[in-house]
């Protein structure tokens, strides 16, 4: 038998498989929205999950260190980039979420939940133990989050706002704050929803409104939760056939490639692709959680676990809503809704996890 | 908790909270996930049946297709009422975006003129959003075609290829049969067939058509179709053809109904035929009439205000809706009547051009001097009436005119009867509180004062008089027991003499109107309604609306009588110079066509064409805002 060589095995091939079988899975569904067509979609999304594969594997190759040391370096320069989208916005009289880089729209907003983890991380891993309980502890954490939280909301971007926030605070409750903290902010949310949600724009409050209550408005802003479940529910068990999806093909399921790719999947390919889906975003979940309970330093810890949230609230909060258990509020699945913006953080998440576990297997960790 | 019993915080502590903590975090994913994944599972089995089920009605659109009308035909099978294709346009105004848009790009393909855009934005109104509205029926092959290709830029134009409601001889049998219409959208509201806001579907709105309506309906077909969510089909699913509605047979005879509608001419009148074997009606005309094709089209304004404007009423159907003074018509009755109360059909009473009654002296038309029964009918003598009327009573009278058809309303299919008055005693008492008097039974022996017929009545009592039996008019096969009237063959003899010699002995009335056939004639009774009230001239000329009605009930041939007739000329001066000649050219095409055809053919000439030919100029000059000349100058 051949010896594998050493830089070969130093190649996550598991992890490979895992995301290639995520994304093309995604890529027939994508082929299957385009009315059986590699174009528009499939082909693109192909090419560039290719290209953020490679840079996630780049990514991976890099020592920790940098991410530490330029975490807050990298904290400021994307809460930069929010401010000069909020700037252009105004300039241009209009909402704007991205900055034309030429061969791609960038959304700063995308790169601050990365950002927000790994600025969290150091700050937590550089806090003395003894500070833990303190003030100290809290409050610069809370500037950290609530610039960009804030900037993103007023672009607006609830989905994204929310996603920063809760990356944050799972860093946060890993890093052992106490917990009456949480439980009295969570109470103190509670409270403060009403005001919350009177400051939110007409059509988000509509959007809150028609998720307790689709069937208010079936035609109208409740249109989209009500055909991806007519989507999902008929498609029963096994799924109505590859191609032959009548909902999406028909275009009476909104944004079928995008957001609510996940019902045009399920149509299709019924509950045993919907658990098969699920199992596979369980696979990775699981790995990226191993490898922040491996970690040797504690800001690999932190990140780790701070990442994996990032992609699991991109998972359920698009499932939820797809489902009509969470407002449309605009998020896509991982992997394998059509869009750059998002692969490119997620495979940015995956890339800085795969250098922690890296970091991991290099030396023995410490805290074991 | 209190933060002082704490231990103080280590590397090591930290570590630890951190795996305990990272594993809750990790459960509670996996807790929402699973929840995810239970929430899938009652999605799509579950609830599987019901969203499989919105799922089919988000692709499948189904289209009703509006069942073909059963023909309504005549006792030979001709076709009064058919359907021929149709190409149609409708507007579904709920899926029109731009509507001054789409009805500017309509008139121009179109080439409508602004009453036919008053219409179509009037029916706009009116309509509810899902309801669609009619652009036009019967475009030609090139404007469907062109039509055809701008549908993209044309959203909620619905153009169909259909069937429509025809009608063949047009206005002849517009009061007949009615028309179709679409349904309104209060008739939608109470039914909630969706067949009813299917374009190109009309129901029955007057007539027969109105009558017979669940009969000549039919059942839709329909058309399932996959639709994409913006309405554009996708392909054909399946078709499942309409059963066309039954046929409805009348006992008319079309030719005859045809023919009797072009012989009224220019005149405003009705005209009934009835077959005296079995009350078969086999005529029903009332003119002018509207053409029902333009109804079912859907009317404009223009054309009905036109028809409203018309001082000859044709909206209106004479035959049963028109009520008239008889006039001497009743006479041949008023006979039969007092034979049957004593008195001597050979009996003379001396005419002196009236009748002395008390201090009043009733005039009659002319001094006949020494009359008998039939001579009072054939020389329609007033003064002989008016002494069987004093000596008798009216109140001897009246209950032989009932029993004669007059007064009464008939169960007829499809018709709407205003029946009249035949007066008596009592009936005066209840409604004026007044006792009869004798000028009351002078006035009522000669179809005056108080007595209101319609034609279909006058009908009926020329076909009883005729047959002898109690004839029951009828449009379709019903059975009626037709039974023998209780008069003797004395008094039936007597009045069918006096007709027969109205129309054959020299000095009848109507002598000029005997039938140009050989072994055939006609027995006949005219009469002359006033219309004028004082100081509006003498009836015999002068403004139309205030000349006298003429009359006249007919049947032929005179032994083992055939056919009967009633015919009204409104306003045409006397029975026997207007009423008569139509009768008698109806009841010669009746034996002979082409006889009374080369007749009607002179006329026409004369008038200006056919029915149709003369509606359509008199529109054309209306629309031009031409004054209709007052037909009592123009002769």
């Amino acid at each position: 038998m051949i010896p594998v060589p050493p830089a070969v095995q130093r190649i996550p091939w598991k992890l490979i498989a895992l995301l290639s079988a995520i994304t093309g899975f995604g890529l027939l569904v994508l082929y299957s929205a385009a009315g059986g067509s590699v174009t528009p979609w499939a082909l693109q999304q192909g090419v560039r999950f290719i290209v953020f594969l490679l840079v996630a594997l780049a990514i991976g190759r890099m020592p920790i260190r940098i991410f530490e040391d330029f975490s807050y370096l990298g904290y400021l320069g994307v809460a930069l980039l929010l401010l000069a989208v909020e700037a252009l916005g105004f300039v241009g009289g209009g909402s704007q979420r991205w900055l034309n880089l030429g061969f791609m729209n960038l959304q700063p907003s995308e790169l601050m939940k990365v950002a927000i983890v790994l600025a969290l991380a150091r700050f937590y891993a550089q806090l003395p133990p003894g500070s833990t309980r303190t003030f100290n502890a809290l409050w610069p954490a809370l500037v950290m989050i609530g610039i960009p939280a804030a900037l993103v909301m007023l672009q607006p971007d609830l989905g994204t706002a929310l996603a920063i926030c809760a990356s944050a605070a799972i860093v946060m409750f890993v890093s052992g704050l106490p917990l009456w903290w949480f439980g009295s902010a969570a109470l103190a949310g509670l409270a403060a929803l009403p005001i919350l949600f009177s400051m939110l724009h007409d059509y988000q409050q509509k959007r809150v409104l028609i998720f307790l209550d689709p069937e208010s408005d079936p035609l109208g802003a409740g249109y989209h939760i009500s055909q991806s479940k007519i989507a999902i529910g008929s498609g029963g068990i096994f799924g109505k056939g590859f191609l032959n999806g009548s909902q999406s093909h028909l275009d009476y399921l909104p944004e079928g490639h995008t957001d609510f790719i996940f019902a045009t999947m399920s149509e299709e390919w019924g509950l045993v692709g919907g658990l098969l889906l699920l199992l596979g975003f369980f696979f990775l979940l699981r790995w990226s959680t191993r490898v922040a309970l491996n970690a040797r330093t504690r800001f690999g810890q932190l990140t780790a676990t701070g990442l994996t949230m990032t992609i699991f609230f991109y998972i359920a909060i698009n499932l939820g809503m797809v489902m009509g258990l969470a407002p449309v509020v605009g998020i896509p699945l991982p992997l394998f809704s059509y869009g750059g913006s998002s692969m490119l953080t997620i495979m940015t998440c995956i890339g800085i996890i795969l250098a922690i576990e890296n970091d991991s297997k290099k030396r023995h960790s410490r805290l074991s | 908790m209190s933060r002082k019993k704490s231990p103080p915080i280590t590397e090591t502590w930290r570590g630890l909270t951190f795996t305990r903590r990272t594993l809750v975090v990790g459960g509670g994913q996996i807790a929402v996930g699973a929840a995810l994944a239970t929430r899938m599972g009652y999605i799509s089995i579950i609830d599987n049946d019901r969203y499989v089920l919105e799922s089919e009605s988000n692709r499948v659109n189904l289209t009703l297709i509006p069942p073909r009308r059963g023909w309504i035909v005549d006792r030979h099978g001709k076709a009064l009422a058919n359907n021929r294709v149709s190409l149609r346009i409708d507007i579904i105004p709920d899926r029109m975006h731009s509507k001054e848009l789409v009805l500017g790009q309509l008139r121009t393909l179109l080439q409508f003129d602004g009453d036919a855009m008053a219409r179509i934005e009037r029916d706009l109104k009116a309509a509810s959003g899902f309801q669609p509205v009619a652009v036009a029926e019967d475009v030609t092959e090139q404007q469907y075609a062109s039509i055809l290709v701008r549908l993209p830029d044309l959203p909620g134009i619905a153009p169909t290829r259909g069937f429509a409601r025809n009608y063949p001889t047009g206005a002849a049998v517009g009061h007949l049969i009615g028309y179709v219409g679409a349904p309104t959208a209060e008739e939608y509201e109470k039914v909630k067939n969706p067949l009813f806001i299917t374009p190109g579907f009309k129901t029955g709105k007057d007539g027969l058509e109105k009558y017979f309506e669940e009969l000549l309906r039919g059942k839709a077909g329909a058309k399932r179709v996959e639709v994409t969510a913006r309405g554009k089909v996708v392909r054909d699913l399946s078709t499942q053809p309409d059963t066309q509605g039954k046929t409805v047979h009348l006992t008319i005879d079309a030719d005859l109904q045809e023919y009797a509608a072009r012989r009224m001419g220019p005149e405003s009148g009705a005209a009934v035929v009835i077959d005296c074997l079995n009350g078969d009606i086999l005529a029903f005309v009332s003119m002018p009439s509207f053409d029902p094709n333009s109804f079912s089209d859907g009317i404009s304004n223009a054309e009905y205000g036109w028809l409203r404007a018309d001082d000859h009423q044709p909206l209106i159907n004479k035959a049963t809706r028109g009520l008239y003074p008889p006039g001497s018509t009743l006479k041949p009755m008023a006979a039969i009547a007092a034979i049957e109360h004593g008195m001597d059909p050979s009996e003379r009473h001396t005419c002196i051009g009236g009748y002395r009654l008390g201090n009043r002296f009733f005039r009659c038309l002319g001094t006949h001097g020494s009359v008998d029964m039939p001579t009072a009918i054939m020389k329609s003598c007033n003064s002989y009436f008016y002494w069987v009327a004093d000596r008798l009573g009216y109140d001897a009278i009246a209950p032989t005119a009932k029993m004669m058809g007059l007064g009464e309303e008939f169960q007829l299919a499809g018709s709407n009867q205003r029946y009249g008055t035949i007066p008596d005693s009592a009936w005066k008492m209840k409604k004026y509180g007044q006792p009869w008097s004798a000028s009351d039974s002078l006035n009522a022996v000669i179809g005056q004062g108080y007595v209101s017929v319609n034609p279909l009545q006058l009908a009926v009592m020329a076909s009883r008089i005729a047959s002898g039996r109690k004839l029951y008019p009828r449009l379709v096969s019903r059975q009626f027991s037709n039974e023998p009237l209780p008069f003797s063959a004395e008094a039936f003899a007597t009045a069918r003499e006096g007709m027969n010699r109205v129309v054959n002995a020299p000095g009848g009335t109507a002598g000029r109107s005997r039938l140009p056939l050989d072994g055939i004639q006609m027995a006949g009774k005219t009469g002359t309604a006033q219309v004028r009230g004082l100081n509006t001239g003498n009836g015999k000329g002068g403004t139309w609306k205030f000349r006298d009605h003429g009359l006249f009930i007919c049947f032929a041939p005179v032994e083992n009588p055939r056919y009967a007739a009633s015919v009204i000329i409104e306003h045409g001066m006397g029975g026997s110079r207007a009423a008569a000649p139509v009768a008698k050219d109806i009841f010669t095409f009746l034996y002979d066509r082409e006889k009374a055809m080369e007749a009607l053919t002179a006329f026409e000439a004369g008038w200006g064409g056919t029915i149709k030919e003369r509606m359509d100029r008199d529109y054309a000059a209306w629309k031009a805002g031409i004054a209709r000349p007052d037909p009592g100058l123009a002769q």
